[in-house]
């Protein structure tokens, strides 16, 4: 068959087969990218069941159970080290991090998103900049303001640091979110005679709940991540968060212990993806909006 | 006035200036005395001999750097916070592109890709080294074991243990866990080019490559910036990818600015020096501002 000079059963044959290739590479890159990415985590899933008579032998298939596997270290994980009180740590810290990051953020969002401010454009760049800058620049006299508050060996002091990480990208993140609420519903309610205090609280915040449990997600992950700041104010393990706890705790010199070790860090991981996975969307949405001029 | 705007400015909050004064207050002036303040304070103590024996704030001039500066540990530093974040951040934009454009197509077993694809973004980065530390040791790494079953080596590569091998590692680990969080920014982007644009190239006969060079790519420029930026921020601020895998060494050939801030400043007690070698990431800083704003305003523009 021939339409205009061009044979269109080779025509349609050749883009077949295009997509057939199509369709193989695609699949070959999302598992070649998949086994990069989780490479080093399920060597670690393999190791934290491992006897030692068995992960310590050179020639053993490290990836193959040569010994039955066991759970005796992970046993010994809850049993003999500080992981429990660091893992309360972290949750104590992410959750008070959070509470404080919503209170102060969401007003602000909520300002430059919807008040219509003349300088809202240039505050909300402002506090994208905060966000530029590191706490790598800002450890060393941190530490000091910390010590001279006496706020050193707390976990206060990472309460009322971190905040500052997860303020100004989380004003962006609710910032996208708010925008997305059409604005004729919050003037419905000042006409039916709301104040704006009310309109804001009965009408806007319950439809910001996705940005918000987003934001949740968002601030307790970086403050559960956070290194530097935790490394230099706490040096007890009685404080330590899980992100120093277990490089300066567990890694014990040449001491066999790795089972153990990537057990930690396995058992935090795993839950923390599984959680973050099923708002990917979300941020991905309330990023995108954020940027999007309101 | 009319009488209904009158009568909805009830409270003081119903005016905008106000409202908006008392709802960005609190947020402005705690980033303000958390970050304005210790700011400052870093500048200042870069041009002292302030140290945790000493802590009197006496100025030295430039003193300080002139003696940071003369040490080569720093400007191994220096120089690697540079090279490491140049290469870390080339392999994240082809990779996180590429991933990109996996993610947003349709395949079976999406769900668990893109799960496993995630953690290294998710996980603590002090802790998802820990994994790479393992997976690198000296003896039991499997990928040595691998590479000595396919014959490629006989005994062990001593990946942490010899320095372009350590500073090697040190940039894998670092795209390796940057390039998840680059590829979802380049999602949000891929999912904003309108689908009538791909359609139209698709019935135009374009193949994927030619799609991607010539059309995606060039629509993706401003969002590819963006994840860069991220990118370099996340690589030249980061402490605990060296720290945890080599600690600097082997003999402080993988020392990056952050560790060494952090062994002067923190370890060694000498807070100005400290101060003084982190501060070298000010202009680094200051140039992706600029970038940051110029974005801006182009899409004020737009």
């Amino acid at each position: 068959m021939t339409w205009a000079g061009t044979d269109v059963a080779a025509l349609r044959l050749r883009a077949d087969r295009r997509r057939r290739w199509g369709r193989v590479g695609l699949y070959a890159s999302a598992i070649g990218f998949a086994l990069v990415a989780a490479f080093p985590f399920s060597w670690a899933v393999i190791t934290m069941f491992k006897q030692s008579s068995d992960l310590y032998v050179k020639a053993n298939n490290p990836f193959w159970f040569n010994e039955a596997p066991t759970l005796e270290h992970v046993k010994y994980l809850f049993n003999q080290t500080n992981y429990l009180t660091f893992l309360r740590n972290t949750v104590v810290v992410g959750l008070a991090v959070t509470a404080i990051t919503l209170v102060l953020a969401l007003p602000v969002a909520y300002a430059l998103a919807r008040l219509r401010l003349r300088w809202g454009e240039r505050m909300g760049i402002a506090i994208f900049l905060v966000y530029l800058i590191p706490s790598t620049l800002l450890f060393i006299p941190m530490t000091r303001v910390v010590n001279n508050f006496g706020l050193q060996e707390s976990l206060w002091a990472l309460i009322i640091v971190y905040p500052t990480i997860t303020i100004p990208i989380s004003a962006w993140l609710l910032m996208g979110f708010f925008k997305g609420i059409p604005m004729d519903i919050e003037e419905q309610a000042l006409v039916d005679g709301q104040s704006r205090i009310g309109a804001i609280t009965r009408v806007v915040l319950p439809l910001m709940f996705p940005g918000i449990v987003a934001v949740v997600v968002f601030a307790f992950t970086l403050s559960a991540t956070e290194f530097i700041y935790a490394l230099s104010f706490n040096k007890s393990s009685a404080v330590k968060t899980i992100a120093i706890g277990v490089p300066t705790e567990l890694i014990r010199g040449d001491v066999f212990f790795w089972q153990s070790l990537q057990a930690a860090v396995i058992l935090f991981v795993v839950p923390v993806a599984l959680i973050f996975n099923a708002f990917l969307d979300r941020f991905i949405t309330g990023f995108t909006m954020g940027a999007v001029k309101g | 006035m009319t009488a209904l705007a009158q009568d909805r400015r009830r409270y003081l909050t119903d005016h905008p200036g106000f409202l908006a004064g008392l709802f960005m207050s609190p947020a402005v002036l705690y980033i303000l005395a958390l970050v304005g303040f210790p700011f400052v304070l870093a500048i200042v103590y870069s041009f002292t001999d302030i140290s945790t024996g000493n802590p009197q704030l006496d100025f030295v001039g430039w003193e300080t750097f002139r003696r940071v500066i003369a040490d080569p540990v720093f400007r191994q530093s220096l120089w690697n916070t540079f090279r490491f974040a140049v290469i870390a951040n080339v392999l994240v934009v082809v990779f996180a592109t590429a991933l990109a454009e996996v993610l947003t197509r349709d395949f079976k077993g999406k769900w668990l890709v893109r799960f496993l694809i995630l953690l290294p973004w998710v996980a603590p980065v002090s802790l998802a080294t820990v994994t790479w530390l393992w997976t690198l040791d000296s003896i039991f790494s499997p990928v040595d074991w691998v590479l000595r079953q396919v014959g490629l080596i006989t005994e062990n590569m001593y990946w942490l243990g010899l320095p372009d091998l350590a500073r090697t590692s040190v940039v894998a680990v670092q795209a390796w866990r940057v390039i998840p969080l680059a590829a979802v920014i380049v999602m949000a982007g891929l999912t904003a080019i309108p689908t009538e644009i791909n359609d139209a190239v698709a019935v135009d006969g374009a193949g994927t490559w030619r799609r991607i060079f010539q059309v995606t790519i060039p629509l993706l420029a401003p969002i590819i910036a963006v994840a860069v930026l991220f990118g370099v921020i996340l690589t030249i601020s980061d402490m605990s990818v060296v720290y945890v895998l080599t600690r600097g060494g082997p003999t402080n050939s993988t020392q990056v600015l952050s560790t060494w801030a952090f062994i002067k400043g923190i370890e060694g007690g000498a807070l100005g020096q400290g101060a003084a070698v982190a501060l070298f990431l000010l202009p680094v800083l200051v140039g992706i501002t600029a970038v940051v704003l110029r974005l801006a305003r182009r899409r004020e523009v737009m």
